[in-house]
């Protein structure tokens, strides 16, 4: 067992209001020096067996086909080395 | 006389002229609260008005919980003032950690509209006086993120100090645990629930019902009987 | 497209040999050369943007003017049009000093490539287009078509389409009211994704898109300016997407509702404190758009400092500021004493506003950027002055056979049984089933003034809580009538909208539309909307209803297929009090139900037709407008006086499609009798317009009777509600149990 993670982002060119509406409300609360704030998502997914190039580039499928919205999102993939570790 | 009672206006609260209409069809005077404005301006009980405020981003209700007049209305609720939040007022509440739990998503993940039939389980509240305990009322309900939650312990104790206030009926629209519509805090002056009571205060308009109205006639006998 | 050095008026004057990318932009080379023409040199890169972008289209409306023209020279003599087309939205006086805006706009393009965020933004636009005319927004409208219920791609599309309004509308606290859900393999590439929004002003309050007065500031406010759907506006009239990587399609403009409730609030108490000269919104082509109307509605002349909008992305280039799309964003022309005051109020509702130029007293506008001039025009060349087509139309040659094909010699039911199944099968097709599941996700309580919502016949809002005095709306089209005959069918979708508006007791005032149809370059396709405009256009002669405005979606086609020609209508209507509604749910039971109109052997383009043998063929019903308006008057007289408890219009799905509506909605049945004259086949299935189902209590039986029999209206008494199932009597019953579980299940099963 090993865990893969996927974050998937909005494009940096794509309006975030949600992580626009947290920096704003920033400064209020006393949080200062932060200039931007952009909300993504974060999926976790327990593979069975091995993790090898094919085993990713499956998952990079998903991710593109599914997890992402390729139109206005990015997504990145990456082997959680913990999860990674301790199943071995 | 007659009782002022505030309704605060968010950046993005929807109901909050719903809401004084329906203080105003109850016989009590409506009065308009800013955000950024701590002044209560006297008024005797407050409402915290359904919609989206800031869009409901991060999660619902995270960011006006923080706004200035919070500050003051979370300081006179813990000294008796009277608070109802309604939808999006009601995750406001819990925000504030006024009233226990949280609020998620839908269960079945869709916005829902439905006319919603609740049973009134404490009658005893500061606003829900003029109804009796088991009375069943219909009500609209529209909301994203309406499913309560909390963990067992304390739904156990709302249960058994009957602060369930209100329980959905026939269908529960959106996973909320043991059906919980809305709660009170222990002293029965902080009422929070998801259904829309200021919807549902003229014949014609909605449904056509005016199952809401005793919320606000109730605030009105305990304020001017005072 | 960015160039050293900076592409100034100068420079191109200097050099006049430099290849621009005019082709790529969407001008055609004729176009491009009119361009050069117009300035007597070669435009900049930031001339040319704004050119390619306003000349589109979707912005200069080059292949349709010549026929939109229509809708000014046929329009009917009315008291009631305030404001006609051309501007954002036309309006209408509905008395008591109130005007009310409405219109229809289309998202088709941008909702097929991403469902949830080009419905959304479509909702958005639509409603900045009603601020823009000084009103509050009261209601939305969604007049929705699909492909095929069961393919694979609607699953994707519908269920973000509904999420995207809901998700922009519900957060905006608008109440969705009213519209349609169709499904047609003929949308499968090409849904047609219509919003259309509702606002309401005192008449002293109407604004228009003009800047006036030398001295006044430009102000641009709301969201900041990213690189969002840049070249959208191009991309949306464009011919076909490119179906390369899903990541290589164009960018996508995501919607704020947040941000456009803020806009709203902040824009409205502006106007309370006249602080507003003109105003307009940005929609597609952002600020070329704006710039060169509000110039060139004025008196022309204008200054801009691009370096003073405020961007979300540094690094956009003029031109791309120019062409960015990005939404919650509008322009108001100030006068410069209340310049501070307007500022003021945009600080307290959170919305960034900047003064980016100023009214000047030429005729030019004139746009800076780093200190150097970028663009010098005449914006009325830029707004006004497209290009304008008379594109070649020829009637199809497949028309003939395709009427040939008469839907009325389909076999039809034999036995009852058949009959009985047939109606199931009708009530439980996905066209004809109950659209809950997707009204559901809906809001229509907020603002706590809406008397009726779907699956009401017309959505109805209360606008003045002393009088009652209210405004209802429907939106209607049918795109199988349309493509039997573009001109009937256009006109059966204005009669099926004003009908729908008189049913709920409304009288119709006005008309705005959607013209959805394929490419224009296709002479068959041209045809079409050539004979749809004549028909809606001669409809509204004859009606006494004009249109105010509109919006035409042209291209929807995938290859060589185009969509059936779909002309959406909204119908606007006014009601002196909305306590004289009239709901479509039975009330009680014992009232009798009275068929009001003609009822023909019509099949051609029916639900029937399609549910049963998938058949699309024959002639379309027959129009009859005056019969129409006499219907209208009858049922808007019983609806004040009281003499019916509930209505119905007929369309498709015909006579049973709404008596089975009526019952499930008021959860009582009815007992049906086929009267002289006609078989239970064509009672329950035909489609013949100008009809009604109406519910009359005893009492009032006589005076009904006398009303309809004075003003030579045909009534026909059908039976009585009664009982708990829908009992056509000598054929069959079906209980409401079973009914319900036909019309309501269907939608569910195949999106939930």
């Amino acid at each position: 067992m090993a865990r893969v993670v996927v974050d998937v982002m909005l494009k940096p060119e794509i309006l975030d209001p949600q992580g626009q509406a947290v920096q704003r409300a920033l400064p209020r609360l006393g949080f200062e020096g932060i200039s931007d704030v952009r909300q993504g998502k974060r999926f976790e997914l327990e593979v069975d067996g091995p993790v090898d190039e094919a085993a990713l580039a499956r998952i990079h499928d998903l991710a593109e086909s599914f997890l992402a919205n390729t139109v206005i999102e990015d997504f990145t993939v990456k082997v959680e080395e913990a999860a990674a570790e301790a199943a071995k | 006389m007659t009782a002022r009672i505030g309704v605060v206006t968010f950046p993005g609260s929807l109901d909050d002229r719903d809401t004084q209409r329906a203080i105003r069809l109850a016989g009590a005077e409506p009065v308009a609260l800013w955000h950024k404005d701590k002044d209560l301006h006297q008024v005797d009980a407050v409402v915290l008005p359904g919609g989206f405020s800031y869009g409901d981003y991060l999660r619902a209700g995270a960011i006006s919980r923080f706004s200035p007049v919070m500050e003051t209305v979370i300081e006179q609720a813990k000294a008796g003032l009277p608070v109802l939040g309604i939808c999006n007022g009601f995750q406001i509440l819990t925000e504030a950690h006024l009233l226990p739990g949280g609020m998620l998503g839908n269960d079945h993940l869709h916005f829902v509209c439905r006319e919603q039939k609740l049973r009134v389980e404490n009658a005893d509240t500061a606003w829900t006086a003029d109804y009796e305990a088991g009375q069943e009322i219909h009500i609209p309900l529209k909301n994203m993120d309406g499913r309560y939650v909390a963990d067992a312990y304390t739904l156990d104790k709302l249960e058994a100090e009957g602060r369930v206030a209100f329980r959905y009926l026939d269908v529960n629209p959106n996973g909320s645990l043991r059906d919980i519509a809305g709660i009170t805090n222990e002293a029965g002056n902080v009422v929070g629930l998801m259904p829309h009571p200021e919807h549902a205060v003229e014949p014609l308009i909605g449904t056509g019902r005016t199952d809401g109205l005793p919320f606000f006639t109730s605030i009105l006998k305990k304020l001017v009987n005072a | 497209m960015s160039r050293t050095p900076l592409d100034t008026v100068e420079h191109a004057a200097e050099t006049p040999d430099v290849e621009l990318p005019w082709a790529e932009l969407g001008l055609k080379k004729d176009e491009y050369e009119r361009v050069v023409e117009i300035l007597g040199r070669r435009p900049t890169g930031a001339e040319l943007a704004m050119y390619s972008v306003m000349w589109s289209e979707h912005c200069s409306y080059k292949s349709s003017k010549v026929h939109l023209r229509q809708f000014g020279e046929k329009a009917p003599q009315s008291d009631a049009l305030l404001v006609g087309i051309g501007e954002n939205a036309g309006v209408v006086d509905v008395g008591q000093g109130y005007a009310v805006t409405f219109k229809v706009e289309s998202h088709n393009h941008p909702s097929y490539v991403e469902p949830y965020q080009g419905a959304a933004t479509g909702v958005g636009g639509i409603v900045r287009d009603i601020i823009a005319m000084g009103a509050r927004p009261v209601a939305v409208v969604d007049p929705l078509r699909f492909g095929a219920a069961d393919h694979p791609d609607t699953k994707r599309v519908l269920p973000g389409v509904v999420a995207g309004i809901g998700g922009y509308g519900n957060c905006l606290g608008l109440p969705n009211i009213g519209g349609e859900v169709v499904f047609d393999a003929c949308y499968q590439g090409n849904p047609l994704v219509n919003a259309g929004a509702i606002g309401v002003m005192r008449h002293e309050d109407i604004h228009l898109a003009k800047a006036s007065g030398a001295g006044n500031k430009v102000i641009l406010y709301g969201a900041r300016t990213g690189g969002d759907g840049i070249g959208g506006a191009s991309i949306l009239a464009s011919e076909t997407f490119d179906d390369a990587k899903p990541s290589k399609r164009p960018a996508v403009q995501v919607g704020d509702p947040f941000q456009e409730k803020l806009l709203i609030e902040c824009t409205l108490e502006a106007f309370k404190e006249k602080l507003v000269v003109g105003i307009q919104d940005l929609g597609a082509a952002g600020l070329s758009c704006a710039t060169s109307e509000l110039a060139s509605n004025g008196s022309g002349g204008m200054r801009v400092t691009l370096d003073d909008v405020p961007l979300r992305d540094s690094t956009l280039s003029p031109e791309e500021i120019l062409m960015s799309e990005s939404q919650e964003r509008m322009c108001a022309v100030v006068e410069p004493a209340k310049v501070d005051r307007f500022l003021e109020i945009c600080e307290k509702w959170d919305v960034i506003a900047t003064v980016i130029g100023e009214v000047t007293d030429g005729d030019r506008l004139e746009i800076f950027w780093h200190g150097g001039k970028i663009v010098d025009v005449d914006p009325r060349t830029v707004a006004h002055d497209g290009p304008v087509y008379e594109r070649p139309y020829a009637r199809p040659e497949w028309q003939d056979a395709l009427q040939a094909d008469d839907a009325n010699k389909l076999p039809r039911p034999a036995t009852a049984e058949e009959l009985k199944a047939q109606v199931l099968k009708l009530v439980a097709s996905p066209n004809q089933a109950s659209k809950k599941w997707i009204t559901s996700q809906y809001d229509h309580f907020v603002q706590g003034n809406t008397v009726l919502a779907q699956p009401e016949d017309s959505g109805m809002i209360r606008i003045d809580e002393e009088t009652g005095l209210g405004v209802a709306i429907a939106t209607d089209g049918n795109g199988r009538y349309a493509k039997l005959d573009p001109y009937t069918g256009a006109q059966l979708a204005l009669a099926e909208a004003y009908r729908n508006v008189a049913t709920t007791g409304a009288k119709p005032l006005a008309v705005s539309d959607c013209l959805n149809f394929g490419s224009p370059e296709d002479p068959a396709v041209m045809w079409q909307f050539a004979e749809a405009i004549r028909g809606l256009a001669d409809g509204c002669l004859q009606l006494g209803t004009p249109v105010t405005g509109g919006n035409v979606s042209l291209y929807n086609q995938t290859g060589e297929a185009a969509i059936h020609p779909t002309p959406v209508v909204a119908v606007l209507g006014v009601i002196d009090d909305v306590a004289r509604r009239t709901p479509v749910a039975f009330q009680e039971e014992g009232q009798l139900l009275y068929l009001l109109g003609d009822t023909r052997e019509e099949f051609g383009g029916s639900a029937w037709s399609q549910v049963v043998h998938d058949h699309l063929g024959g002639l379309p019903p027959k129009v009859d407008l005056e019969r129409e308006r006499l219907l209208g008057e009858i049922l808007i007289s019983a609806s004040r006086d009281g003499m019916i408890d509930s209505a119905h219009d007929l369309s498709d799905g015909g006579l049973i499609q709404a008596v089975v509506e009526s019952a499930l909605l008021g959860g009582k049945g009815a007992r049906l009798v086929v009267p002289d004259g006609l078989d239970a086949f064509t009672l329950l299935f035909s489609e013949s317009a100008g009809r009604a189902v109406v519910a009359v209590p005893r009492s009032e039986e006589v005076r009904f009777n006398d009303m309809c029999g004075a003003r030579g209206l045909p009534v026909t008494r059908i039976g009585v509600v009664d009982g708990d199932s829908v009992d056509v009597q000598g054929e069959f019953a079906l209980s409401l149990a079973e009914l319900r579980e036909a019309h309501e299940a269907t939608i569910p099963a195949l999106l939930a």
